[in-house]
């Protein structure tokens, strides 16, 4: 392959890379930021939470309850 | 209450997995956007009902050996709390893939007739259908000792049959679902670092929580196996 033939092979692979920089012009995903930015996150955080806190707290005092049981049983 | 640490430890984890689940930064990935953070509940499903099915199919062998009744109580509850940790996964499932998966192009029939045809969808639900009919089956027999028998060699078979369903024929065939080229979530390669901070937590706390109901449901069953004795 001669020199000249070489830069234009360079020179194409060059211009190839550069369209398809200008095609993919890269596609942001659209994330939640705004939420995050004004705090209102925390809300749902704190709504989940108290839904789970209030089932954990079902799922202790049924098993206290259970163990009553067992107690009288024995 | 007995042996309450690990009671402890599922409730830290699980409130650590809703605050880092919410909060902690995730990669910013196209189509999947926030929904991403569904790894930290909807996978923890499949995972807590693969780990009880397991500990009901010890349990099942453990009777087998033994003829020990209470073993038997043990599988079966088990597996019903598997199976409602399954349940769950595939019902989170399906309101994940409807805004990620569906087409908003496509007329919402068109678009559920293509996702319907999921093969890891299908598989879920025939695993989940064989651990039903292990549920009828065992409930069906009056006979405690037979019960305690077939209800184990059963459970044996709906366990083997998990393998080919749930974990072989999605990665055979064409799936939208992630996690065909190895085990999905567990590789390194696919699941941000960032991420695994708080998914394994959180695979640990769902998982103890289903076992802390299970051993709720063992414990009255055994009440009641008792008062029928007396």
């Amino acid at each position: 392959m001669s020199i000249t033939r070489r830069i234009a092979m360079f020179c194409m692979l060059g211009l190839v890379t550069l369209t398809s920089y200008a095609q993919g012009a890269p596609q942001e995903a659209k994330m939640a930021d705004m939420m995050r930015s004004n705090g209102r996150i925390y809300v749902v955080v704190a709504v989940v939470l108290t839904i789970l806190l209030g089932l954990i707290l079902y799922v202790f005092r049924l098993d206290r309850k259970i163990t009553k049981l067992e107690k009288e049983n024995r | 209450m007995h042996k309450s640490w690990w009671k402890i430890a599922s409730v830290l984890l699980l409130i650590y997995t809703v605050i880092g689940g919410f909060l902690f930064e995730v990669p910013r990935l196209l189509a999947l956007e926030e929904t991403i953070r569904n790894l930290y509940f909807h996978v923890c499903m499949w995972f807590g009902m693969m780990i009880l099915f397991t500990i009901s199919v010890v349990h099942s062998v453990r009777y087998l050996r033994t003829f020990n009744l209470k073993y038997d109580i043990y599988a079966r509850q088990y597996a019903a709390v598997g199976i409602v940790m399954g349940a769950l996964g595939y019902a989170t499932g399906a309101i994940w893939m409807s805004y990620t998966w569906a087409d908003p192009n496509n007329p919402t029939f068109q678009s559920f007739a293509a996702l319907a045809r999921e093969p890891k969808l299908i598989g879920a639900a025939i695993a989940l259908l064989i651990y039903l009919a292990y549920m009828v089956l065992r409930d069906s027999i009056t006979d405690m000792d037979k019960k305690a028998r077939i209800g184990a060699v059963y459970n044996i078979f709906a366990y083997a049959m998990l393998f080919p369903s749930i974990w072989i024929l999605p990665r055979v065939m064409d799936s939208l679902h992630p996690g065909r080229e190895g085990n999905p979530a567990l590789n390194t390669s696919d699941i941000d670092s960032k991420m695994r901070l708080v998914f394994y937590p959180a695979v640990i706390g769902w998982t103890l929580l289903g076992v802390w109901i299970a051993t709720l449901k063992i414990r009255l069953t055994i009440i009641r196996e008792k008062k029928m004795m007396q």
